[in-house]
């Protein structure tokens, strides 16, 4: 036992541990999920968190030491996200032609998305940093953790409430559009990327290039949205 | 391949940059997808390459999210203080979000031709 302490204090000093383990985290998650048939409450992002969260606390190893290793993983989101350009531009005839429509929805899922988290949360006497944290839920982190941040907030938190909406978002939002026959993948994606950001276009992307390229657009169209109109909204109402 | 990624990293930098010079209020690399996808409608096609590097990307996004979830650990005290509230918001507002694009989306989008739009399966 003590030589196995030993061997782990040496490698989790290194990053390759926890990179190693996240992405062996990662297959398991996509592992059940194929086996399961694609139960999306089986989402691969999901499984791997807890599955990594449990190792974490096993271990002890606090959040700061995983992410070393972790961060190299983390770094691709910026790439990742520059490259839904080529899917964007593949399917781009198809985005002009709907352009007004697009807009409209993105528009609207965007103030729908502040004012049901506020409201619901504020109803049932949710504090103020709660409140913050929970009003650009369905904005991409970096820029969501900016607006709580600007509006006097806990960003980290946000964080948190961002992932967690992706996750939910990418988990339960294909199910509430096959009981609303939602079934034009434009919509779908759409719908997607507004309410669960890249999580969501993750999702998306999985099922069909179309869906992914609306959701890809939707996300970036909603962060800009979110960043222009929360401020003021807030401003008004609280 | 080593081109490709270049280029993106490129478009990121070129974001970040515009971004904090500017003060937008967008991530840098949004403003660098934007970038991309201008330079995409220049030259009228994708180069094979970074067609390529962009789908490997994209195929494994979820996994991307993966570092940052587990971050859930170091909050779950700040989460149990407000639990009720939070999980009402999270899932109500998520539901209401989805429920209204996609449904607007698919109403204001139903006149313009769009042959693809099978029925989804998932």
């Amino acid at each position: 036992m003590t030589d196995f302490t030993k061997v782990w204090v040496y490698l989790s000093a290194s990053p390759l541990l926890f990179l190693t383990l996240t992405l062996a985290a990662f297959q398991a998650g996509s592992w059940i999920y194929e086996r399961s048939g694609h139960k999306p409450f089986l989402n691969p992002v999901m499984t791997a968190v807890i599955l990594l969260v449990a190792i974490l606390t096993l271990t002890q190893t606090p959040y700061p030491a995983y992410f070393e290793g972790a961060q190299f993983v983390h770094f691709l989101l910026g790439p990742a996200t520059v490259a839904l350009a080529i899917p964007l531009y593949r399917q781009f005839e198809r985005v002009r032609r709907s352009a007004v429509a697009l807009l409209t929805s993105i528009l609207c899922g965007s103030l729908t998305a502040i004012g049901t988290a506020v409201g619901l949360g504020w109803l049932l006497g949710a504090s103020r940093d709660t409140l913050l944290a929970l009003a650009p839920k369905s904005v991409t982190a970096p820029v969501a953790m900016g607006i709580t941040e600007q509006l006097g907030g806990l960003p980290s938190l946000t964080a948190v409430l961002v992932i967690l909406t992706g996750i939910l978002g990418a988990v339960i939002g294909p199910m509430v559009l096959n009981l609303l026959r939602v079934r034009d993948w434009r919509a779908r994606g759409l719908a997607l990327g507004t309410a669960s950001h890249g999580i969501g276009t993750a999702r998306a992307l999985q099922v069909n290039e179309l869906a992914g390229a609306f959701s890809g657009l939707a996300m970036g169209l909603n962060a800009l949205a979110t960043a222009i109109l929360l401020p003021v909204l807030w401003r008004v109402f609280f | 391949m080593l081109s490709a990624l270049t280029l993106i990293l490129i478009c990121q930098l070129a974001g970040e940059l515009i971004t904090r010079f500017f003060g937008l209020p967008l991530p840098g690399p949004v403003a660098g997808m934007a970038l991309l996808f201008a330079l995409l409608v220049i030259r009228g096609s994708v180069p094979e390459t970074v067609g390529t590097l962009g789908d490997v990307l994209l195929k494994n996004l979820s996994l991307l999210f993966v570092p940052a979830g587990v971050g859930v650990m170091a909050h779950l005290g700040l989460l149990g203080e407000d639990l009720l509230p939070i999980a009402v918001a999270l899932i109500g507002s998520t539901v209401a979000t989805i429920a209204m694009t996609g449904l607007l989306m698919s109403w204001l989008a139903r006149n313009s031709l769009n042959a693809e739009a099978t029925k989804a399966d998932d």
